[in-house]
């Protein structure tokens, strides 16, 4: 009993509970996509599950789709969001943080909410819906993600390396191309798995925004896991999704995780 | 050097326009009763009142209903797992430390489809049918690492002595906790539960991955169904305002805390 009381006092132990609780409902079901991937209905192992993929000309045309709309979506943030980030940080053009609070509180606000507003925008507007509102959709809706973490990391920047380079004889420009720019990149890294992660497996939004009409990657995983025969083969299709993931947040290094949600504000 | 300003702040205030453009319009047409949006019928507080005095469908009512009690529970669980694991954690050496902070990052990297497909089959594996519980549970797993990120910078900016100090004048190491290490991290406790709250009631892919087929409904789940079936309910737009405006004053009272505290610590 004494090695007991010990033991639960020692506050190390008091980790114990959580890494258990993660093993089970982070860990184990991630290995789970794995082994559903590689299981038929009946559970024996069978590779078909991918060999349909890849014989399906349909699901692979949605695949490269849904990736290139991500990677259009993640470069218009890119263009839109890092002139504002750098205004916004900068204090020759803006003292306030309530501004900054205004480009994040989208971010709080139900994503499905704000996408049936853009919806109705177009409705009201008479702009048909289609690939067009699907990207300007995405764009708005995921916008507030790329600003929030470049405008963090500009805020970081040692204020004395750009005055050391002025100093230096530095024009704007060049301070802005030697000095902001590179060290505002781990911001943009950030923002770029805030940003392509979540559009890449969407399917809620891209339903919405197209009346159904187009169809990314998301939709067709969700479709399948639901329905008990096809469900292996969506985790298939799961896994599949989830090696991008991973190649994603392993080029964009393995700290950033704590740069974009170190904070709220 | 004007023209760049006026320029600048002028690009702001472009983004800003767009950015807040659909959300006016839902705000805008929460105060008249059309069926559809841009048709303006008249000024009403009809949908407000509907939503209070439920003059409005059930599976609505019930939908709230559902995303407040489950907001409440998951964040109240992982802000007790999450505080408990940050203090567990700091106190680790630095490998472990590492280990678990590794571990804690996968559910804020994981988008919110794996997610909810990982803990689908999870529940399918174990043959625990799906419903309540197990939409708790899901939310408890993508809300405590950020309760567990909220309240370790609390812990590794407090002086340690403190709490040997307690010790040394003979307070047990319960009183120690409960009177110098649970006061220096309440702030982050607090922030932790409200981040939690926010992030369950705004839950959508999880929650429709985990709610199982017995018709529980989550008001995003319920959204979705609802445009899918071709319409939105009136009633969701009065409701998406007062959400609208309740982050918005719960924000302000963050960023208001993260200041004092930021204050506390210059």
């Amino acid at each position: 009993m004494n090695k007991f009381i010990k033991f639960i006092s020692r506050r190390s132990t008091w980790s114990i509970p959580y890494v258990i609780f993660l093993l089970l409902f982070v860990v184990l079901p991630l290995i789970l996509i794995g082994v559903y991937a590689f299981m038929d209905y009946s559970g024996n192992f069978t590779v078909a599950n991918f060999v349909k993929f890849i014989e399906q000309p349909e699901a692979i045309k949605t695949f490269v789709y849904s990736v290139a709309i991500a990677i259009i979506t993640t470069f218009l943030c890119i263009l839109l969001g890092y002139p504002a980030a750098y205004i916004l940080s900068n204090k020759e053009f803006n003292r306030s943080k309530t501004m900054v609070l205004l480009f994040i509180l989208p971010m709080w606000v139900n994503i499905l909410i704000r996408t049936l507003a853009t919806v109705s925008l177009f409705d009201i507007t008479g702009i048909p819906l289609g690939e067009g509102a699907l990207l300007f959709g995405l764009t708005y809706d995921f916008l507030p993600f790329m600003i929030y973490p470049i405008y963090n990391t500009m805020m970081k920047i040692d204020k004395n390396l750009i005055e050391a380079a002025q100093d230096l004889g530095a024009n704007q420009l060049r301070v802005f191309l030697k000095v902001i720019l590179p060290l505002s990149m781990p911001g943009v890294v950030s923002g770029i798995m805030m940003v392509f992660l979540p559009t890449i497996s969407t399917f809620a939004i891209s339903e919405l925004l197209t009346m159904n009409d187009i169809r990314l990657f998301g939709s067709i995983i969700q479709e399948n896991i639901m329905l008990s025969d096809t469900m292996n083969y969506g985790a298939a299709l799961s896994l599949i999704m989830l090696i991008i993931i991973g190649i994603t947040s392993f080029f964009s290094g393995d700290d950033e995780g704590e740069v974009s949600h170190g904070g709220i504000i | 050097m004007n023209a760049k300003k006026i320029l600048a702040k002028g690009y702001l205030w472009l983004l800003l326009a767009i950015l807040y453009t659909p959300i006016l319009i839902i705000a805008i047409f929460s105060f008249t009763e059309t069926k559809v949006l841009g048709n303006w019928t008249g000024f009403s507080l009809k949908l407000y009142t509907n939503l209070f005095d439920g003059g409005m469908s059930n599976s609505l009512m019930s939908a709230i209903q559902n995303t407040i009690i489950i907001a409440l529970v998951a964040s109240s669980i992982a802000t007790v797992l999450g505080s408990v694991a940050a203090i567990g954690i700091y106190n680790l050496k630095n490998r472990q430390r590492q280990a678990v902070n590794f571990l804690n990052n996968i559910p804020l990297i994981n988008p919110d489809i794996i997610t909810g497909i990982s803990l689908f089959l999870l529940f399918v594996a174990l043959g625990i049918s799906q419903g309540y519980t197990t939409v708790i549970l899901a939310h408890v797993t993508f809300c405590t690492p950020y309760v567990v990120l909220s309240v370790m910078p609390r812990l590794t900016g407090m002086n340690p002595n403190i709490y040997e100090a307690a010790l040394d004048l003979g307070a047990t190491p319960f009183q120690a906790l409960r009177k110098v290490i649970i006061p220096e991290i309440k702030p982050g406790i607090i922030s932790g539960f409200i981040l939690s709250f926010t992030l369950s009631i705004d839950d959508f892919a999880v929650s429709l991955f985990t709610k199982g087929n017995i018709g529980l409904e989550t008001l995003s789940t319920y959204i979705y169904s609802d445009a899918r079936k071709g319409g939105l309910t009136p009633e969701l737009r009065p409701l998406s305002t007062i959400i609208f405006v309740t982050v918005l004053v719960l924000l302000i009272i963050i960023n208001r805390r993260q200041a004092k505290s930021r204050e506390k610590l210059a």
